[in-house]
C-alpha cells in the first residue's frame, strides 16, 4: 500500500526536474494516441523534433511561435504570483492586437509607429485585465470566471469589427486592413520570419524576473500572493498590488498581440491567436511561475506546435495532437507539483 | 495492576537527519490519565502521530491490550480504540452535532441511522456528563462546546484511549474546570487518557503520571505529579533550571498610547464599545478577558487593521489621522499579531522576507523601488544571531521554523526599530517554557528602556507577572482596570464574567 506523506523540505533539484519529468510523462502518454492513429511513435516524434529544431530555419520558426507564448506565459506567471487568477490573457492579447493594428495603419515614421503600437497594444491589454481585477477588488467577483468570460466578449467584439466597420474593403475578406509597410517589424535574419518582437520577448523574460525578484513591487506581489493577510498587516496595500499586477499582466499579454500584428500577420483576423493566451497558462505552470523558466517552457510548446504540423503531413497523425500534448503537459505538471509538497511512502510492508 | 491499555515500545522516527523520536517507551493503563510533557520540538506530536497512524515509525511496536497492532491511518487507530482530539477541530460547521457524529458511520441499507445515533449520544452524555444539544449546528457552538463534541465523537466511535493535544489552550478558565471534571469521570470509568500540555499547573492538577520528553527521548517519568513542583518538572523538560524573570519597580513616564472613546463596527468578532485606555512609557498594560470579548477588535484597531467608527487614538502625543498599518508604524508602533502563521509571516517565502516585510519600502531595505538584497540578508542574519533564532539561515522557508522561533523572529523585526509602543496578542501561546521566558525577558527589557507595552492575553498568571496594570475586557468594554499589585486571579476572574466593576483609583 502506498500513501502520500507531507514533505518537510523540498530538494532544490526538484524545481528543474519536475517540468522535465512532466514533459517526459506527457510524451509517453501521448505516444498511445500516435500508435492508435497508425503511425510509428519514434518516427512521429522524430519528425516533430527535426521539423521544429532540426535546422536553423526550423529553429527560427519555433522562436517566432514561442514569442507570443513567452509574453502570455510571463503575463500569467506574474499574475499567478500575486494569486490574481488571470485566465484572460487570450482576450488581452486580442485587444493588444486590435489596438496596435489600428495604430500601425496610421501613416507615420516606422520607428514611431512601432513604438506607439507597443505602447497602445500594451495599454489595451492592461485595460482589459483591469476589468476582472477591479471587479475582484471592489465587489469580490471571482477573477477566474470574469477574466475567462471576458475572452469571449473580446473575441466576438473583434469578429464584429472585422466583419463590419473594419472589414478590409480591398480584399473583401473578414480581416482588418493591413498596417503600413513601414510599421512592419524588421526581420533579424534575412530569409526567415524572425522579427524584432521575438528579441523583445526574449529580453522581457529576464526583465520580469528582475521585477519579481529585485524590486519592492515584486516583493509586494510575492507577499500578497502568498499571504494577503500578512501583507496587509505588514503595511502593504493589497488592493493596489492586485491592480498593479493586473495592469502589468495585461500589458504583457497585450504585447503578445502586438508582436503577432507587427511581426507575423501585419493585420488582424479571427484566427490571429490559436489560443496563445491559454497556452500561456501551460507555459507559466511548466515554468513554475518563474519568469526565466517561461522561455524554455514556451520554446517547448512552440516546438510541439510547429513539429505537429510537419508530423501530420509526414505520418498522417492529426495535428490536433499538439493540443493534446499541451493539455496533457499541464495536467502532468499539476500532478508533478503535488510532489513538491508530498512524497510517496510505502507502508504496510513492515510489521 | 491490569495489563496496559496501550503500550508503545522503542518507538523511533526520523525526519531526514533529525530524530524526532528515539526509543520512546510509553504506556497507559485503563483508568489512567497520563501527562505527556516536553518543550516544542521534543517529539510529543510526532509520537502521538505515530500512535494515531499519521506516521509510520522507523522502529518500535505498539500493543493494544497486550496484542501487537499495526496502525497505518486514523481508521486503524479508531478500530484499535484510540481517539484523538486535535488542537484544530475537524468538524463540519454547517452540520448539526448529531450529523457530525454520524459522518463516516455506515448506516443501514444506505440510510443514516439517526435514532440509533441519538440514543448513543444520550448514553455517552449521561455516562460522562458531556451534554450537547444534538440539533444545534456546529457553527453555533462555542469553542469549548466544539471541543466537547470532538471528545464525544471519539467516544462515539468506541475510543478506549483518548489523546488530547493541548486541549486547554483554547478554553477560558471556567471551561477548563468542566473539561477536567469530564476527563476525571472518563478515567474513573476505565478509559485511558493522554493529556498533552505546556501548562504545568494543569498537568499537576489532572494527571496521575507523566512522561517527559526531551530531544525525542524520554527524559524522565513523574510518578506523583501532584506532589512534584512545577520547577522540578520544568527542569526535566528543559534540562536546566528555569528562573522566572523579575519585574523591577519603576516609575512610568508620560502616556505613549491613548484610546479615547473608541467604538467599532463591521468586525467579525465582538465590536468595541466606548473603549478608553492609555499606556505610559516604561509601563506594561495587560488586557485580560475571556476570549471573544473584543480583544481581537482592540488589537486590530491599535495595529491599524480596523479603523474605528468613533473615538480617537494618539501615539506619543500625535493624533492618528489615518488608520493603516503603515501610518501607525511610522508613528512608532510595534505590533506582534495573535496569529503568527496567518497574520505575521509568509510561511512559503524565505524567513528574511517576513522579517523585513513591514519596512520593505524604507531606506533600510530598498531604494527607489529596488530591493537591497544584501541589506535584507544582513538584517535577517543579525537578528537571527541576536535573538538566537534556531534555523538553517535567513533563506529558509519561514514555515519550517517552530512556533517559538517564529515568535522570536516577529519580535526581532519589531524591536529592531525601537518602537515607542508595542502591542502584542497572546505572546506566548503555544510556546514552551524556554521560549516564553525569552519573550518575557525581552518585554521587560523594552519596558526598562521606556517602551509602553500592551499585552493582550488569556493566561492570567502571565499577565500578573508582566503587567503594571491590568484592564479587563467584557463584551467589548473595559470592565475595569487594576494595578497588578491589587489584582488576584480570583478578582480578575470575577471581572471577566462581568461581575464587580472596578474603576481605577489612580
Amino acid at each position: 500500500m502506498f500513501r502520500l506523506e507531507a514533505r518537510t523540505s523540498t530538494p532544490a533539484w526538484f524545481n528543474l526536474a519536475l517540468p522535465l519529468i512532466a514533459i517526459a510523462v506527457t510524451l509517453v502518454l501521448c505516444s498511445g494516441l500516435i500508435a492508435v492513429a497508425g503511425a510509428g511513435v519514434i518516427e512521429a516524434y522524430g519528425v516533430m523534433l527535426s521539423a521544429s529544431l532540426g535546422d536553423s530555419y526550423a529553429i527560427t520558426e519555433t522562436l517566432v511561435r514561442a514569442a507570443p507564448m513567452i509574453f502570455t506565459g510571463l503575463a500569467v506567471a506574474i499574475a499567478f504570483r500575486a494569486k490574481f487568477w488571470n485566465i484572460g490573457a487570450e482576450g488581452q492579447l486580442l485587444a493588444g492586437a486590435v489596438a496596435s493594428c489600428f495604430v500601425g495603419a496610421i501613416p507615420m515614421p516606422g520607428y514611431l509607429a512601432m513604438l506607439l503600437m507597443a505602447l497602445v497594444g500594451a495599454a489595451a491589454g492592461a485595460l482589459v485585465a483591469l476589468v476582472p481585477a477591479t471587479l475582484r477588488v471592489k465587489f469580490k467577483v471571482d477573477d477566474v470566471v470574469s477574466s475567462l468570460l471576458l475572452n469571449s466578449v473580446i473575441y466576438y467584439a473583434l469578429m464584429a469589427l472585422i466583419e463590419g466597420p473594419w472589414k478590409d474593403t480591398f480584399s473583401g475578406y473578414p480581416i482588418s486592413p493591413p498596417i503600413e509597410d513601414s510599421a512592419n517589424f524588421p526581420v533579424l535574419i534575412e530569409g526567415t520570419r524572425l522579427h524584432l518582437g521575438v528579441f523583445v520577448a526574449l529580453i522581457a523574460a529576464p526583465l520580469c524576473w528582475f521585477l519579481i525578484a529585485r524590486t519592492t513591487l515584486g516583493f509586494r506581489i510575492r507577499v500578497t500572493g502568498e499571504n494577503p493577510e500578512a501583507a496587509r498587516y505588514g503595511g502593504i496595500n493589497v488592493q493596489r498590488v492586485l491592480i498593479s499586477t493586473a495592469l502589468l499582466s495585461g500589458a504583457l499579454a497585450g504585447l503578445a498581440g502586438v508582436g503577432e500584428v507587427g511581426g507575423v500577420h501585419f493585420q488582424v483576423m479571427s484566427d490571429i491567436s490559436p489560443g496563445y493566451g491559454y497556452s500561456g497558462i501551460v507555459v507559466a505552470m511548466l515554468a513554475r511561475l518563474n519568469p526565466l523558466g517561461v522561455v524554455p517552457a514556451a520554446l517547448f510548446l512552440a516546438a510541439v506546435m510547429t513539429g505537429a504540423e510537419a508530423m501530420s503531413r509526414a505520418t498522417g497523425v492529426p495535428a490536433f495532437l499538439s493540443d493534446v500534448i499541451q493539455g496533457t503537459a499541464l495536467l502532468s505538471m499539476l500532478v508533478a507539483l503535488l510532489f513538491t509538497a508530498y512524497r510517496i511512502r510505502r507502508v504496510g510492508a513492515q510489521t | 495492576m491490569s495489563a496496559p491499555l496501550i503500550e508503545m515500545r522503542g518507538i523511533t522516527k526520523s525526519f531526514g537527519a533529525v530524530k524526532a523520536n528515539e526509543a520512546v517507551d510509553l504506556s497507559v493503563a485503563p483508568g489512567e490519565i497520563l501527562g505527556l510533557l516536553g518543550e516544542n520540538g521534543a517529539g510529543k506530536t510526532t509520537l502521538m502521530n505515530v500512535l494515531f497512524g499519521a506516521y509510520a515509525p522507523d522502529a518500535g511496536e505498539i500493543m493494544v491490550e497486550g496484542k501487537p497492532v499495526s496502525i497505518h491511518n486514523s481508521a486503524d487507530a479508531l478500530a484499535a480504540g484510540i481517539g484523538m482530539v486535535h488542537q484544530h477541530f475537524h468538524l463540519a460547521p454547517r452540520l448539526t452535532v448529531l450529523e457530525n457524529l454520524l459522518i463516516g458511520i455506515p448506516g443501514r441499507s444506505g440510510r443514516i441511522d439517526r435514532a440509533g445515533g441519538l440514543a448513543r449520544l444520550t448514553e455517552i452524555s449521561r455516562q460522562y456528563g458531556l451534554s450537547l444539544d444534538p440539533n444545534l449546528p456546529v457553527s453555533a457552538l462555542s469553542v469549548g462546546e466544539q471541543q466537547r463534541l470532538e471528545i464525544i465523537k471519539a467516544l462515539f466511535r468506541g475510543a478506549k484511549l483518548l489523546i488530547l493535544d493541548e486541549p486547554t489552550a483554547v478554553l477560558a478558565p471556567s471551561e477548563v474546570d468542566g473539561l477536567f471534571a469530564a476527563l476525571r469521570s472518563m478515567a474513573a470509568q476505565g478509559l485511558g487518557i493522554i493529556f498533552i500540555s505546556h501548562k504545568l499547573n494543569e498537568v499537576r492538577a489532572l494527571t496521575h503520571r507523566c512522561v517527559v520528553l526531551r530531544h525525542g527521548k524520554v527524559a524522565g517519568l513523574v510518578d506523583h505529579p501532584a506532589q512534584t513542583t512545577s520547577a522540578e518538572m520544568a527542569k526535566l523538560m528543559c534540562g536546566h533550571e528555569i528562573v522566572p524573570p523579575v519585574r523591577e519597580a519603576s516609575t512610568p513616564g508620560a502616556s505613549v498610547l491613548t484610546l479615547d472613546g473608541i467604538s467599532t463596527s463591521g468586525h467579525a468578532g465582538t465590536p468595541l464599545r466606548d473603549v478608553s485606555l492609555f499606556v505610559r512609557a516604561g509601563e506594561i498594560l495587560g488586557i485580560a478577558g475571556v476570549s471573544g470579548n473584543g480583544q481581537r477588535a482592540l488589537a486590530d484597531v491599535i495595529s491599524g487593521m480596523l479603523p474605528p467608527k468613533t473615538g480617537a487614538m494618539t501615539i506619543a502625543g500625535k493624533i492618528v489621522a489615518q488608520f493603516s498599518p503603515r501610518e501607525l508604524q511610522a508613528l512608532g508602533l510595534g505590533r506582534i499579531p495573535e496569529d503568527r502563521m496567518t497574520t505575521g509571516l509568509v510561511t512559503n517565502l524565505p524567513l528574511a522576507d517576513s522579517m523585513v516585510l513591514p519596512r520593505i519600502g524604507t531606506e533600510a531595505f530598498s531604494r527607489k523601488g529596488l530591493l537591497n538584497p544584501t541589506a535584507i540578508r544582513a538584517f535577517a542574519e543579525e537578528q537571527i544571531k541576536a535573538y538566537d533564532i534556531r534555523c538553517p539561515g535567513p533563506m529558509v522557508r519561514a514555515g519550517a521554523l517552530s512556533g517559538g522561533n517564529l515568535q522570536k523572529a516577529l519580535l526581532a523585526r519589531e524591536l529592531a526599530f525601537d518602537p515607542k509602543v508595542l502591542i502584542v496578542s497572546q505572546p506566548t501561546r503555544g510556546l514552551d517554557i524556554g521560549a516564553a521566558r525569552f519573550i518575557h525577558e525581552k518585554f521587560l527589557a523594552m519596558r526598562a528602556r521606556g517602551c509602553g507595552i500592551i499585552v493582550i492575553g488569556e493566561d492570567l498568571e502571565e499577565l500578573l507577572m508582566l503587567s503594571d496594570r491590568i484592564a479587563v475586557m467584557y463584551e467589548g468594554r473595559i470592565a475595569g482596570t487594576l494595578p497588578s499589585a491589587d489584582a488576584t486571579i480570583a478578582r480578575l476572574g470575577l471581572m471577566m464574567t462581568g461581575a464587580g466593576h472596578t474603576e481605577e483609583a489612580a
